[in-house]
């Protein structure tokens, strides 16, 4: 009694286990979150308009009140004293909002069809925790092709280097904003919540004032905030990069100091990426627990 | 897979007893408990290799929540379940890339084209490249697809979208395909053009297809259905199995004068009818061989007779004491629910 299926469909099955699979299942998570961000043009431009705020409306506005003060050394303008942390920025909600969509593949469905595939959960996370960076990087990078405008040279070494800490910056923050969004179902909490760390995070990055000659109880918060190292890096990056003389350098760009000793460039780096390997850790701890 | 465990005939409903590795699943004792509620109270059923098999009960009856445990998305309380051969407690992965999902609630990403859900679909069970595009192209062909394939999901009614999800759930050719409540919120046509995909699809594909609904018609078609209610199964066999165990037909006729055939019936042939619907109405087994009896005894000249065998919806009732719509109609915080949650989407 064979049953015959002449017009049998071809047949495609699912291959082995094993990382191969898991690492296409990171990339296809991966490329949908740029397939999803290239849509999104009322995205692009909104998440553009803050930063150029900061830049040239609160840059250029602190100016005069910078000038009659005499703060700022010659030929130095706040802007450009601005730019790094406001590259920064322009990452770093992007960052932490491309992680909130995780909500929105929750609420409506699509979230299922890949809790259901035969991958891990933590690649579904690495996926999405990848393609967040890339995005906010990418965000990073119209405000990094705007440097000539605050008097930054285009240089490639240093386009390179800070497109490089901008990647590492969103990666972890990325991974940050999935801690707090794998556990929650509504969009309005997680804007809440992310506000909650993002601001004082920005704050006590040193984006807008140097790091050091701060009141102590400062110091020491500016130096437990993550983001510290990452703009730090970016603004000697920054200011390597102009012809200004040693002392105004040191003076606006002098460092991250732990006690006396100033911090490596490399441990900086190193403590950032530190940091979103163990969030996303976290974050796939807790993923695996919810449903 | 190995090839001959594709071709191996689907048996007969009624047949003989299936050997184990016959079954596409088996669930022994299984039992979930939400804290005190017991969405599944011990159920126990085997579904053939290659049956259509129904689900049938209420909302709220516990047949997600079965087929949530099935597809190990949610964890059995107490109890054991396998498909396709394996165990879905502790051979996850291996069930998942046997089974494919089409849920109650929609689960496309509708910002992607339907080729774009497709690929990213292939893509996560680690289909082939080459395979998962002559595949794609002949399953949306079959459902009416090709041609949409490049448009945003969003843009798409809401017929296209369960056509092309249960094109998904094919696509890497699994042994068992799931269907929870397939037809929800579908206009009626939309439903019975949905059905004859199914069964288009199940014709080429030698695929078990396990679905649940609250509508009776659906059930009508399947090789065996499965009735739950509060968490068990109250009844499981074959439509007309089930039908046969409700046992009478139901008989109307109208004749010249109703007030003596009535009183016809009781005394010359026993039966106690009334009258529904401006006709005389009463049980009777094998109502059709119980009708040239009927014009040579009543002696009551007769002007039309209708046999009607009992449906789904007799059986529903004859099982759980009441009709289906009564049963969804006991939760209406549910329903308020999910009328809400409807219009949401």
């Amino acid at each position: 009694m064979e049953v015959t299926r002449a017009r049998e469909v071809a047949v495609a099955r699912p291959g082995a286990a094993g990382l191969g699979r898991e690492l296409r299942g990171v990339r296809v998570v991966l490329q949908r979150e740029l397939i999803r961000f290239s849509q999104d043009r009322a995205r692009i431009l909104s998440s553009l308009l803050q930063p150029l705020m900061f830049l040239f409306i609160l840059g250029t506005g602190l100016s005069s009140l910078v000038r009659g003060g005499g703060g700022l050394p010659e030929g130095l303008s706040l802007r450009t004293f601005f730019y790094p942390g406001v590259l920064a920025m322009s990452t770093m909600f992007t960052a932490v909002f491309s992680a909130g969509t995780l909500l929105w593949d929750r609420e409506f469905g699509f979230l299922r069809e890949m809790l259901v595939a035969p991958i891990r959960r933590s690649s579904i996370l690495v996926g999405k925790a990848v393609g967040g960076a890339v995005v906010a990087t990418l965000q990073g990078l119209l405000v990094l092709a705007l440097a000539g405008l605050v008097d930054v040279p285009y240089r490639p070494g240093l386009l390179l280097a800070l497109a490089g800490e901008l990647f590492l910056l969103a990666f972890a923050l990325t991974a940050m904003g999935l801690v707090i969004a794998v556990r929650l179902r509504e969009m309005q909490t997680f804007f809440a919540l992310t506000q909650m760390f993002l601001m004082p995070m920005f704050f006590l990055s040193g984006a807008l004032y140097p790091l050091n000659g701060l009141p102590t109880w400062l110091r020491v918060l500016t130096r437990v905030d993550p983001l510290t190292y990452v703009v730090d890096p970016m603004r000697r990056a920054v200011f390597s990069a102009l012809d200004l003389p040693a002392g105004v350098r040191e003076a606006v760009a002098g460092g991250v100091t732990w006690g006396s000793r100033r911090v490596p460039t490399g441990v900086e780096l190193a403590l950032v990426a530190a940091f979103g390997v163990a969030f996303l850790v976290v974050a796939a701890v807790r993923f695996a627990r919810t449903e | 897979m190995a090839p001959d465990r594709r071709t191996s005939p689907a048996r007969d409903a009624a047949g003989e007893e299936a050997r184990p590795d016959d079954w596409a699943i088996s669930v022994r004792g299984l039992v979930k408990r939400y804290g005190e509620i017991e969405a599944v109270a011990g159920v126990d059923f085997e579904v053939r290799r290659g049956e259509l098999f129904g689900f049938l009960g209420p909302n709220g009856a516990g047949k997600t929540t079965t087929i949530n445990v099935l597809c190990t998305l949610v964890r059995p309380t107490a109890g054991e379940a396998r498909v396709g051969g394996y165990d879905v407690r502790t051979q996850r992965d291996e069930v998942r890339r046997t089974i494919g999902l089409v849920f109650q609630d929609t689960t496309l990403d509708g910002y992607l084209t339907g080729w774009q859900n497709l690929r990213f679909h292939a893509e996560l069970y680690g289909v082939p490249r080459a395979a998962f595009e002559e595949r794609a192209r002949r399953l949306l062909e079959m459902v009416d697809l090709w041609d949409r394939r490049h448009d945003l999901v969003r843009t798409y009614s809401g017929g296209m979208m369960r056509r092309l999800e249960i094109v998904r759930g094919l696509l890497h050719t699994p042994a068992v395909l799931f269907l929870d409540e397939p037809t929800l919120g579908l206009d009626p046509q939309t439903r019975a053009s949905i059905w004859d995909h199914v069964r288009e699809l199940r014709e080429r594909e030698d695929v078990t297809i396990f679905f649940t609904t609250h509508y009776m018609d659906e059930a009508e078609g399947c090789d065996r259905i499965a009735i739950i209610d509060h968490g068990r199964i109250v009844a499981l066999d074959t439509p007309a199995a089930l039908k046969a165990s409700v046992g009478k037909d139901r008989v109307q006729i109208t004749t010249e004068d109703d007030a003596r055939a009535i009183a016809a019936l009781r005394e010359r042939l026993g039966i106690e009818a009334g009258v529904h619907d401006g006709a005389i109405t009463f049980s009777v087994a094998e109502g059709e061989r119980f009708v040239p009896r009927l014009f040579a005894e009543l002696g009551v000249p007769i002007r039309s007779v209708s046999v009607a065998r009992p449906t789904l919806d007799d059986v529903f009732l004859a099982y759980t004491g009441r009709t289906i719509r009564d049963a969804e109609a006991e939760d209406p915080m549910r329903r308020m629910a999910a009328a809400w949650l409807g219009r949401r989407r």
